[in-house]
This record gives C-alpha cells, structure tokens and sequence, in this order.
C-alpha cells in the first residue's frame, strides 16, 4: 500500500471537474467509502419504505376493513378505501422482502462493512475495486424487479418473505397475482448475487489487506463480525440462490422441484409435479437461518467498538468475542430446521435441531455477559452512539431470551406462527440490528461527512424510539401467548382473538409514533451533513485506525502509512496518560512493546 | 443525564416483568391476555414447560436488566468515584458463564423431550396395542377445512365414510387421532385450546392427536399462510359428550344419505 497525500490528489468540489469525473467520483465510483455511502443513502430510503408498509399492516390489524387514511381511496377507491385481503399478504411481504434484502444486509454489509472495513484495517481501499462497484450496481435490477413485483397490477406477490410453495410455485394458488412471484424470485437472487460479490471482496480485504502490525487478534470486533458474516454469505448464499432458480423453472419451465403429484389448486391442475414442498423450506432456511446471523453479527460487532469506546475501557473478554462470533456462525449452518419444527419434517429431526438451537443461545448469553463486563467498572460517557449501543445490549436480551421459548420444540407447537415469533424476531432485528445501525451511524457519521450529528436531537431521537419500540413490540409477546396468529388480515373473527383488538390498537398507535420519531433522525442527518460542526480526525477520542486517517478520507484514505502497535480496545492504559491509546502511537520509551492481551 | 438514562434501562426489566404479570392474573386491564384455556389432557405438559422457560429466562432478563441499570448508574461519568478498572477479561468469569448457560440450555434440551415425543412420536394405542384408527380425515383445502368422518364401520375411506365441512366434531374424555392433510397449499391445523399445531403438506398425510376433557366450541385455525382468503379459513371445533356426538354422527350421516338419494333421484 502506498501512501497517498489525500488532500490535493482527490477531486472533491472541485469546479473545474467534468461531468465523466464527476461520475466516475461519485456514480460509479470503486471508492469503498463512495460505494459504502451510496449503501447507506438506498438503505435508509428503503428503510423508510419498509417502515411505511409497516405502517399499513398495523392500520389494518387495529382498523380492520376501516378506510386507509391517506391513500385509500387512491388505491381502493372501489372497496370505499378499505383495503382488500390481497393488498395485505402483499404488504406483509413486501414489508419483511425489503427490510431483510433490501436495508438490513446492505446496511450491514454494504454500507457499513464497505465504509469501515479498508479504513479500520488500515487498508487503501478493497481488494477488488470494481468488484465492489458491480455489488453496489447489481442492486438496481433487483430494486427494479421488487418493485415490479409489488406494482404488479392487480396486486403484487403475496407468498410471504418465505415464498413457500405451492402457494408461490403455482400460479393458480393466487389468482391475479400473474408474474409477480417471478420477479419476486428475480429480485431476491439478484440481491444473492451482489451480497456475494461484496463477501469474497470483505474475506480477501481482511485477510490480505491489513496494515503493518495488524493481526488478526488486533482487529477490531467490527471487522471479525464483518469477515464471518461474509464467510457465511459466501457457504450459504448457493443454497439459495440454487432454490431460487428451481423455483423460477417450477413457475416458468414446468418443473415441478416443489410440486406434489396430483395438485389439483382452485379446480386447476398443477401440470407438474412429482416434487415435494418441504424441500423448498429446507433450501431456504439452509441460506435464511445463517441470514439471520448475517444480519445480527455485523451489528454486534460495531456495538461491541461503540461500547468500549464510551465506556472507556478495553473490550471485557476478547478473545471469547471472537470465539463467541465463530460459535454462532459455526452453530448458524446446523439449526435451519427450529424453523420447521411443524411443518411436517421427521419430529426425530426435530429433536437434534432442538438440541442445536438451544446450543447457540450459548455463544450470544457470552457475548452478552461481556458486554456487561465491558460496562463494569469504566467511565461511562452517554453519548447519542452509546445510548443506542447500550439498548442494543438491553433489548438483544429480549430477543435472545424469547428464543428459548420457540427453541423448546413442545412450546413452540403453540407459539409458532403466532405474534410471539413476530415480537422475537423485531426485538432481534429493530430493537437489536435497527438501533445498533443508528448507534453506528451516530458513531462513523464524523467520519463519514467530516460533522457531527447535533447530540440533542440524537438523544430525542433515541429516546422517542426506544420508548415507541417498547410499545409496540412488547407486547408482541403477550398477543403471542394467546395463540394470535401472524399474517391474518382480520384474526378478530375467530372467538379466540376477538378481544385482541385494543391491545392492537394500542399497538399501532406506537408503531406510528416510531415511525413518526424518525423525522428526527432524518432531519438531523441531513442537516448535519451540510451545517453539523465540522470535527477534527478523532472527534470521540477513539483508538481504532479509522480515526486516525482524514474526516473524511480522501481517495486512498490514510495519508500515512499505518503501522499497528496494538488491539483497539486500549482505553485507559497505565502505559500512557490519556485515556486512549490509539493503535498507530508508538509505546513510550522504555516501554516494551506490549504482547498479544491474553483475553 | 446518565442517572435519567441510567433510569431508562432499569424501567425495562421492571415494565417488562409488570407487564407480563398482568397478563398471567385473572383480572385487571389484560384479563384472558394469556395462554387460552387448555383442553388438552397432553397440553399440560407445554403451559408447563412455558411456564418454566418463562420463570428461568425471566430471573436472567431480570438479572441482566439490573446489571446493566446498576453499572450505568455506579460508573456515570459525571458521578463516578472508582478509578477506571483497566482489565482484559478473567478467565474464570468466562468458563464460569459459559458452563452454567450450557448446563442449564442442556438441561431445558433434555428434559423436554418427552413432551415433544407424546406430541409428535408416539401415536395412542388401542387395547391390543395397535395403532388406535384415525377417526377422521382433515383436508385443508383453500380456503375450508374439509371433514370425512369414518363411518359405522369405524375405518376411514370406506363406503360408509361421512363428508363435512369446517365443523370438526370430537367426543371428550377419548384419545382422538385425526389424519390431517391438504389438497392444494400449505395449512396449518392449529387448536389452540389443545396446544396443537401441524403444518399440513400437500402430497403428505400426517397424524395429529388429543384427548379433550372438556366439552364446548372451540376455533380451528389455519395458521400457514395460504393465500388470499388466509384469514377466513376459520373451522370449529366441537368437543361432544359421547351421546351429544355419536347423534351428531348419526344425523350427519342422515343428512348425506338424504343428499345423496335427491342427488340420485334428481339424475
């Protein structure tokens, strides 16, 4: 790696630059931070989309058959603005396609893992540069092809994020539905395809590309989060994608991979068959269980940077973090089928994807009492990014405890498909992946931009979300043990669930507000990018190497070359007066160069 | 400020409890906010089970919660009196909260087996210790639940089998198995009130089982997603005295007889 001087050899804002640099800089640019950034801004519009579908799912679960406010009469102008049965198994999979897809791996992976990975690894950029690019570009055909799928006239595809066949492989099951289930199927292996473009990128950055001095128990957790999530894109991402295309032949070729002999659906003969559903589902969650890995992992890690930063002290056991990620990746291939413990599978089957299951709460209850340990005993700084990582810790709780419950087979005989998933699976990835994103976007936001975020309305924003979050998903579990089943457009028919109807409203009412807090954060970062104080290179006193290089970094990043003397987790060391000890300073004189910590 | 956020967090573990408590009493702002009545005499051993997660992963959420809410308040910046401890880890702490989770997670992974095994693995038996006979078929079909019923002859797919719809009539006090299937999609066969659940799988025929002890009406739900009219697929389930069913199976099969001879006579 070469040293590049930063600040005359990019381009940015400079007015003499043409329209093709401008381009090459900033819209098909190889610059990990450009393509990084270029995540971020699509994600979190796509966030807000997938929030909005939200939205509509809890109008019609604390409002059945009521008129849309807004946009109900543009859309069912004919029911009076209510909204039809069909429009609502879209919503719900439209809702989980792109918060899964479409914010929370690219958020991860793309934005994060590509904005942080060459600049914490003292890196000048990715390993493949153009490689990289293609990830960011091949998301468009797959935003093109979920949107085909939801404007997909007269409603888009409606199987649920799982896309269980029959139901998604034989167009008789939904009527109208056309193509929609095909470009539903386009969308989300498009999405493989530019996942697995960044992993091979992240796993040959990080093994190849580390500065002097940086070994691997040097790196920051961030970055061994990032390097076995992408090691588990990489092994489980064919799985899906094979699946992927069986089911586009079954729909379009006359195949028949998941069809049964004999279908007769809606008085129609399925023409194919010879197939067997079940095997769908074991494709599919071979890729989808490891996915939900993919996306708690990367956040773990930034929450385990965003705490030792503000906590001022060095990570509490780090080594068994480490472990600890490559335990529940490891663990991650083998409990797929805690996913279908009623679906019909061998009950045998059950049992050692029982025992599996329950052995991965392991590695989290670790990593969760380190962060405790963390905690215990520092200087503890409430900043806007270590609200949020502490809620991390506090909710993640939450969500791995529910687990538990659906990990018991017996139990989850009555809980599955019920509102108590749905509250487990948002107290992992809202109230867990969500808010460490917003921590981390608070934390690397100086760098990104060069400002800061205003504190205050941070502290609102988390405040608001925290408390509306709470509402909306606690209860979640309570709606779960009465059996309230998932994906119901009006559950209040049946004698069991009739008397849920307030506690939905109530429910609702504070997803509103959730939604609604977000203008905050979005006021917040945009004006910061333009009018937020401009801040120096290592505005939060912090030791990893990212904060050593420019804010922002010009092309190349580091204009010096970074030589690693230590892990990044050196807050408060006797061995100098301040309270960071970044990884790039030199030891004083007389002091031996400090061996690898021994946890 | 850290002491008010400190706050925050510790209003987790309490709200998370005070809620969850409401809703396990009778009474009050949640009443029957909980597990629905069980009329299962397998289902016991599930509320058990869920209970004994709750009350375990309770005293950790309860635990954890108060860890952090006291870290955050003893350590504040603002407020803080110790010098920062500087330390990597121990690795006694670490085999020590590795080895109690695993024990216990061990412990929950075997001691539920038997309830898993009664659910899913070990069908009723008759008196001579033969597989007790399905006493009717269930068939998810979108979007109804159709019934055929084994006849007088008491075996299922003879001639004398009796054909309903949606409503899935039981004898209480009697070990019931039920051959569920499907015709066209996923369903699934969910009674809540018998802590049963079964995905049913077109091109598959699996065996569901109970022993109601109590009559009434109950739903039957579909709980797989299966299309548009998902949640309209609504059964009930009626748990008979032995009378009250063997005259509703009598009259069911009047009134087929009946349909059937206008049917034919209408030919």
């Amino acid at each position: 790696m070469t040293a590049v001087t930063v600040d005359d050899a990019h381009g940015h804002g400079h007015p003499e630059m043409t329209l093709r640099q401008f381009i090459n800089t900033y819209v098909f640019s190889k610059d990990h931070k450009i393509i990084g950034l270029q995540f971020l801004f699509t994600t979190l519009l796509w966030f807000l989309v997938g929030g909005l579908l939200a939205l509509g799912i809890r109008w019609q679960l604390a409002f059945p058959w009521q008129s849309v406010p807004v946009i109900g009469n543009l859309l069912f102008a004919a029911e009076g603005g209510q909204m039809s049965p069909e429009f609502y198994t879209t919503l719900f999979t439209m809702h989980a396609t792109v918060m899964i897809f479409f914010v929370i791996i690219p958020i991860l992976a793309g934005a994060f893992g590509n904005y942080l990975i060459p600049l914490m690894i003292g890196a000048d950029d990715m390993a493949f540069p153009t490689l990289n690019m293609l990830s960011y570009w091949f998301m468009w055909p797959a935003f093109f092809c979920i949107i085909m799928s939801f404007l997909n006239p007269p409603y888009g595809a409606g199987a649920g994020w799982t896309s269980y066949p029959p139901l998604s492989s034989v167009s008789e099951a939904a009527p109208g539905s056309a193509s929609a289930q095909t470009w539903w199927l386009l969308a989300v292996t498009l999405v493989g395809v530019s996942s697995m473009m960044g992993s091979v990128n992240y796993m040959t950055t990080i093994l190849q590309m580390r500065a002097p001095g940086l070994t691997m128990f040097r790196l920051p957790l961030t970055i061994w989060a990032m390097f076995i999530t992408a090691i588990l894109q990489a092994f489980a991402l064919p799985v899906l994608t094979a699946a992927g295309f069986m089911q586009i032949f079954d729909r379009m070729a006359g195949s028949g991979f998941f069809v049964p002999e004999g279908l007769v659906i809606n008085n129609a003969d399925a023409e194919s068959g010879g197939g067997q559903p079940l095997l769908w589902q074991h494709l599919f969650w071979f890729y989808s269980h490891p996915a939900v890995y993919i996306m708690i992992l990367p956040a773990m890690g930034m929450v385990s940077d965003i705490l030792a930063c503000f906590a001022r002290k060095p990570i509490f056991g780090y080594k068994p973090m480490v472990y600890s990620i490559s335990g529940i990746a490891g663990l991650g291939f083998i409990v797929w089928g805690h996913h279908m413990f009623v679906s019909g599978m061998n009950p045998m089957l059950g049992l050692t994807f029982m025992v599996a299951t329950m052995m991965i709460a392991l590695p989290s209850a670790v990593k969760v009492f380190n962060w405790l340990g963390t905690i215990w005993g520092g200087d503890i700084k409430f900043t806007t990014p270590m609200l949020f990582a502490l809620s991390f810790v506090s909710m993640f709780v939450i969500g791995g405890l529910s687990g538990i419950f659906m990990a018991a087979t017996p139990v989850d005989i009555f809980i599955h498909d019920t509102y108590f998933i749905v509250a487990h699976f948002h107290y992992v990835l809202f109230s867990g992946t969500a808010m460490a994103v917003f921590g981390s976007i608070y934390f690397w936001f100086p760098k990104m931009f060069g400002r800061k975020m205003n504190e205050t309305a941070g502290k609102w924003h988390f405040f608001l979300t925290f408390m509306f979050l709470n509402g909306t998903f606690f209860l979640m579990h309570i709606l779960g043990a009465v059996g309230f089943p998932r994906r119901l457009a009006d559950p209040y028919h049946y004698a069991t669930f009739k008397h849920l109807l307030p506690m939905n409203q109530f429910i609702t009412y504070c997803a509103i507000g959730m939604v609604a807090s977000q203008v905050i954060f979005a006021a917040n970062f945009f004006y910061s990018i333009f009018k937020g104080p401009k801040v120096g290179r290592n505005p939060w006193n912090a030791n990893g190497l990212e904060w050593m290089a420019p804010s922002p970094p010009g092309h190349g990043n580091f204009d010096f070359q970074p030589i690693v003397y230590r892990g990044p987790y050196e807050y408060n060391s006797p061995e100098v007066e301040t309270d960071f000890y970044p990884q790039t300073q030199p030891p004083p004189d007389g002091v031996e160069p400090a061996a690898d910590e021994a946890h | 400020m850290g002491r008010l956020w400190s706050l925050l967090f510790l209003t987790v573990p309490i709200l998370g409890v005070a809620i969850f408590v409401l809703a396990m009493i009778p009474g009050g702002v949640f009443d029957d906010h909980w597990l629905p009545v069980n009329i299962n005499e397998h289902g016991q051993i599930i509320d058990d089970l869920f209970m004994f997660i709750l009350y375990l992963t309770g005293v950790i959420f309860i635990g954890t919660g108060i860890l952090l809410f006291w870290f955050l308040w003893k350590y504040d910046t603002e407020t803080r009196t110790e010098p920062v401890k500087y330390t990597h880890g121990s690795h006694t702490l670490e085999i020590i909260w590795s080895i109690l989770p695993a024990a216990t997670l061990l412990f929950i992974a075997i001691y539920q087996m038997d309830a898993w095994a009664s659910h899913k693995m070990v069908p009723p038996v008759d008196d001579h210790g033969d597989p007790k006979p399905a006493l009717v078929e269930v068939t998810g079909r979108q979007f109804e639940w159709r019934l055929r019923y084994a006849g007088r002859d008491g075996e299922l797919y003879t001639k004398d089998d009796i054909f309903t719809v949606n409503d899935l009539h039981v004898p209480v006090n009697e070990q019931v198995v039920i051959v569920v299937k499907s015709q066209d999609v996923l369903h699934s066969f969910f009674l809540p009130n018998m802590r049963i659940k079964q995905d049913v799988i077109p091109g598959m025929k699996q065996k569901v089982w109970f022993q109601a002890n109590q009559v009434g009406q109950y739903d039957l739900v579909c709980a797989e997603l299966c299309g548009w009219g998902h949640y309209k697929m609504r059964g009930r389930l009626w748990v008979d005295s032995a009378d009250d069913f063997a005259k509703w199976l009598e009259q069911a099969e009047q009134e087929q007889n009946s349909t059937e001879i206008a049917s034919a006579s209408q030919e």
